[in-house]
């Protein structure tokens, strides 16, 4: 073959190449716009109609504070209407949940991170694959073992004390803990594998004792795990709503179990605001230990 | 000193001991009654007696079996779609040259993650709705003349599946691409390959395992979703998890409920053991 | 059965024409020694008025939980695996039997429920509580059909135009309603217990059901109103709510000719209620005539209270409007649920569970 000819499929290959590459950075461009939008767009829907005028949200008619308005009246204790009431007590039980179950999950949750990381004993693989679990398997199934579970028990309890126990919020912050631990010590043993253990060898062998080694040395480095561990707890426990609405006894609703209720009904504006307001919240908690974080990645 | 290493190995399945406990005794012990549970009778109300029984496999595996398949195709879907959708973004997000612009970018695809699950899914009710947003859109374009039909379909619960997992796949797949080294690419490149060569003989397999843990975390929670058909999908779009609730509340058969849940769990196992396998093969290659 | 319904006749005869008399009405006092107690109520939702509870809640100086359920059936069910605290609950007549039989209900201490005189004499002594041991009526309805007017400007007559409409229709998730009107269609009792003919309803529905997109649990007004579905079974209250929210004529309510569901729901007292005292408390408060009066003219049911009705509190539009208090021809048409005994609860449950897994083929 000609020279000439074989530069020109050389060419003409070289062209093709281009114009492969050329489509895919296209696709490149428009897979994110795309993916972005399709992220946002019901968010800016839910913000957007938290500001309407009428409770319909089939049609926007006109922009009012009125839905805040009446969230802060609430708060203040300014205005009482029982809706609103019922709302705000159930974001109260959230919040309550959440940080009594994150406190609990992140404590077992980072024991048995430092003792998977740094013990040495028989059954370890067993126990990452009971660490695994919770993580993987249906929501559902969880939800209704720990309901059945729960029946069993409190009905043996019935049984031989003749006290009857009732589900309510111990049965939810069990169950919240036992799905959020293992969460918890995932991350927290991400950050120790990170970790050089010489550091702690070198606190033994300038004399302190494993108990001053642990607070003085391995805690303050793993800080930042337990953080996000702990973080990541009480969005999941805040997010819960299937696990919850299973194991919830009376007046112990959260606000998931209760927007649950509303939406199988209507969502009304107040609804939306308060999402609104969580999701302004939380942007800015996510912000601060983000740059918490820069911070302290930066000083080290 | 050595002394001391020695105590806080031993002192280890000490640390372990109350976190293995919690969980032998609120994880293990609920899942080994439902397992029993399954195989019993279904009493007045409900309740689970003796004697055992097949039964409920039985049913599972008869009546129930259209919808256990539906939900299996249904999750494989979205998670096909996720993958198309998810690994561009990620790919997207990690080759941002500055810092905080990488950050902005993973940000914004975890951010709607801290808006209520319930509520977000509620969101696209509004959007796929008869006179929702979609169809307000479209017809105001002129680009359609009758409204559609979205919402109450079996789309509206991959749609609506794709949205609450979508960033499940994203993170694995940005965890493997920033960790993968661009010189490879030149490297095909000089050696002639061209990008779509490139693309499947070097790219792809070095972020593979990102691929399947993406795979995994995508598909696991969708097989089992409840909330999302229950919100979206009507009667066409039922799933596994409406079946196993309506057990528990209005059709009362605890035990036909646990059986199910058993057999979904089955269902996850099996696919995380193709995982397993994949990821093994992998790191052998 | 055969007498409640005639007992239902005579009383719509009787009710919309009742003369409002306006009377000095004593507003409800609270008997002493529950101040600082807790009531846990579980309702159904959407089914009590702003400030009912509130209102009560001041009068008493007590404390109520307020929580929601969708059906009879998840209420029952919730309440079978124990009781989780609940004080008061709104079983629908049928239930009230089943829950009486299988003893998860309480006796009502009827003395200490004076206002019992204001219900309406023939809604005393239904045939699920001959004796009013269990129970005593809270609100009562119809089961019919909401439908779109602009979709049906002449309306909805008949059963068969919502199983032919060409357009997305919800059912209500009521089990043993929506098999009752597939019976009324197959010449069979409504309450049958017969296995061949539960299953024939079965098949009936899903034949019927090519046009169901959603078997709604207790939402389909709002399917409705947000132009989702044309038709939607549903109780009637919840169907006039949206017509009352949205100010228009867009939305109406109809009882097809071929008959339907008639129910009365009622205030009764779970087995093992922490505080059964200031339950019947309770209910001696929602059968006072003002708060009654209060309660329908929020949630556009029809009021059991005769006091209420007599005393004019109750608007004028609710008292004469038929799909509230439907007129006699209709309610001879109307059938009620009864509890039909464990084998043929269990027919049903599995009946139901395949009609909706083969609805959505």
């Amino acid at each position: 073959m000609a020279p000439a000819a074989q530069s020109l499929i050389n060419q003409g290959s070289m062209r093709r190449n281009r114009a492969v590459r050329r489509l895919g950075q296209v696709g490149l461009w428009l897979n994110p716009v795309f993916a972005y939008f399709f992220l946002w767009a019901p968010i800016l829907i839910l913000v957007l109609f938290s500001f309407n005028e009428s409770k319909s949200v089939a049609s926007f008619t006109g922009f009012t504070l009125k839905w805040y308005n009446n969230i802060l009246n609430n708060v203040m204790g300014a205005e009482r209407a029982f809706s609103t009431e019922i709302m705000l007590n159930a974001f109260r039980n959230s919040l309550f949940v959440g940080a009594v179950a994150t406190a609990i999950a992140t404590v077992l949750g980072t024991m048995i991170a430092l003792a998977m990381a740094r013990g040495r004993f028989p059954g370890k693989s067993l126990i990452d694959s009971l660490l695994f679990l919770p993580v993987v398997i249906p929501e559902i199934t969880q939800a209704i073992s720990l309901a059945i579970f729960f029946k069993v028990a409190f009905d043996w309890i019935a049984g031989i004390s003749g006290e009857r126990v009732f589900p309510g919020f111990h049965t939810i912050i069990i169950a919240h803990v036992t799905f959020n631990i293992s969460f918890v010590a995932i991350v927290v043993r991400a950050r120790l594998a990170d970790m050089d253990p010489q550091l702690e060898e070198a606190a033994g062998d300038l004399g302190a004792n494993p108990w001053r080694t642990f607070w003085r040395v391995t805690f303050p480095l793993i800080l930042p795990g337990v953080v996000s561990g702990a973080l990541l707890a009480f969005t999941l426990s805040l997010d819960d709503f299937v696990i919850t609405f299973f194991t919830s006894g009376v007046g112990t609703s959260t606000l998931p179990v209760f927007v649950y209720g509303l939406l199988k009904l209507t969502v009304t504006p107040e609804v939306n605001a308060i999402s609104t307001i969580m999701m302004v919240l939380s942007t800015l908690l996510i912000g601060i230990s983000l740059a918490m974080q820069g911070r302290t990645a930066s000083r080290a | 000193m050595a002394f001391r290493l020695r105590r806080l190995r031993e002192n280890g399945s000490l640390l372990a001991l109350p976190t293995v406990a919690w969980l032998v005794v609120f994880f293990v012990l609920p899942l080994a009654v439902v397992l029993v549970f399954s195989f019993m009778s279904r009493g007045r109300g409900g309740v689970a007696i003796l004697p055992f029984t097949i039964e409920h496999y039985e049913r599972t595996f008869g009546v129930f079996f259209i919808i256990l398949r539906r939900s299996i195709g249904l999750a494989a879907l979205t998670t096909v779609i996720c993958l198309l959708l998810g690994y561009p973004l990620a790919f997207f997000i990690s080759t941002r040259r500055r810092r905080v612009l990488r950050q902005i970018a993973l940000f914004l695809v975890i951010l709607p993650f801290w808006t209520n699950f319930l509520i977000r899914t509620y969101a696209w009710r509004i959007l796929l709705g008869e006179e929702g947003t979609i169809n307000g859109v479209l017809l105001s374009l002129g680009l359609i003349g009758e409204p559609l039909s979205l919402l109450n379909t079996q789309l509206a619960v991959v749609i609506g599946l794709i949205y609450g997992f979508l960033p499940f796949m994203v993170l694995p797949i940005y965890a493997s691409v920033e960790r993968f080294n661009f010189r490879y690419v030149d490297a095909a490149h000089d050696l002639g390959a061209n990008d779509i060569r490139t693309f499947l003989r070097v790219v792809l397999p070095l972020t593979l395992p990102g691929v399947l843990a993406g795979c995994a975390l995508v598909f696991i929670p969708s097989v089992g979703a409840f909330v999302t058909p229950d919100l979206l999908g009507g009667a066409k779009g039922l799933m596994i998890g409406n079946l196993i609730n309506k057990q528990f509340g209005g059709s009362g058969n605890m035990p036909l409920g646990s059986a199910l849940s058993i057999v979904m769990m089955a269902v996850v196992m099996l696919s995380l053991l193709v995982y397993i396998f994949a990821n093994r093969r992998e790191a052998g290659d | 059965m055969k007498r409640l319904m005639l007992l239902l006749a005579i009383l719509c005869l009787v009710a919309p024409v009742a003369i409002a008399q306006d009377m000095e009405h004593e507003p409800w006092t609270c008997p002493d020694g529950y101040e600082g107690q807790t009531l846990s109520i579980f309702n159904w939702s959407t089914y009590i008025a702003e400030d009912t509870v509130p209102n009560f809640e001041e009068a008493c100086g007590v404390t109520v939980n307020y929580d929601i359920y969708e059906s009879n059936e998840a209420m029952l069910a919730r309440i079978r695996q124990g009781n989780p605290g609940y004080d008061i609950i709104v079983p629908s007549g049928g239930t009230v039997q089943r829950m009486a039989e299988e003893m998860l209900l309480i006796p009502l201490d009827l003395e200490m429920i004076p206002n019992i005189a204001n219900v309406i004499p023939d809604l005393l002594g239904a045939a699920y509580d001959p004796e009013n041991m269990y129970s005593l009526p809270y609100q009562w309805g119809t089961v019919g059909v909401g439908y779109s007017t602009e979709v049906f400007p002449d309306g909805i007559s008949s059963w068969n135009q919502v199983w032919d409409h060409d357009g997305p229709v919800a059912w209500l998730d009521d089990r043993q309603t929506m098999l009752g009107i597939a019976h009324l269609f197959l010449g069979n009792d409504p309450n049958t217990t017969d296995a061949a003919e539960i299953n024939a309803a079965r098949d009936y529905l899903i034949e019927k059901g090519g046009n169901v997109v959603t078997v709604a649990a207790d939402d389909g007004q709002v399917l409705l109103e947000r132009g989702d579905v044309d038709i939607a079974v549903e109780y009637n209250g919840d169907i006039l709510q949206i017509s009352w929210d949205c100010e228009c004529d867009d939305y109406a309510y109809a009882i097809p000719e071929e008959g339907s569901n008639v129910w009365i729901d009622n205030l009764s007292i779970p087995v093992d209620a922490p505080n059964p005292e200031l339950a019947m408390v309770f209910i001696d408060y929602i059968l006072d005539a003002k708060v009654g009066a209060d309660l329908t003219n929020y949630i556009w049911y029809a009021s059991p209270n005769q006091a209420s009705i007599d005393s004019g509190f109750i608007d004028e539009e609710i008292l004469n409007d038929p799909a509230i208090f439907p007129p006699p021809e209709q309610v001879a048409n109307l059938f009620a649920i009864i509890d039909v005994g464990a084998e043929a609860e269990e027919l049903i449950n599995n009946a139901w569970d395949e009609l909706l897994i083969f609805l959505g083929q």
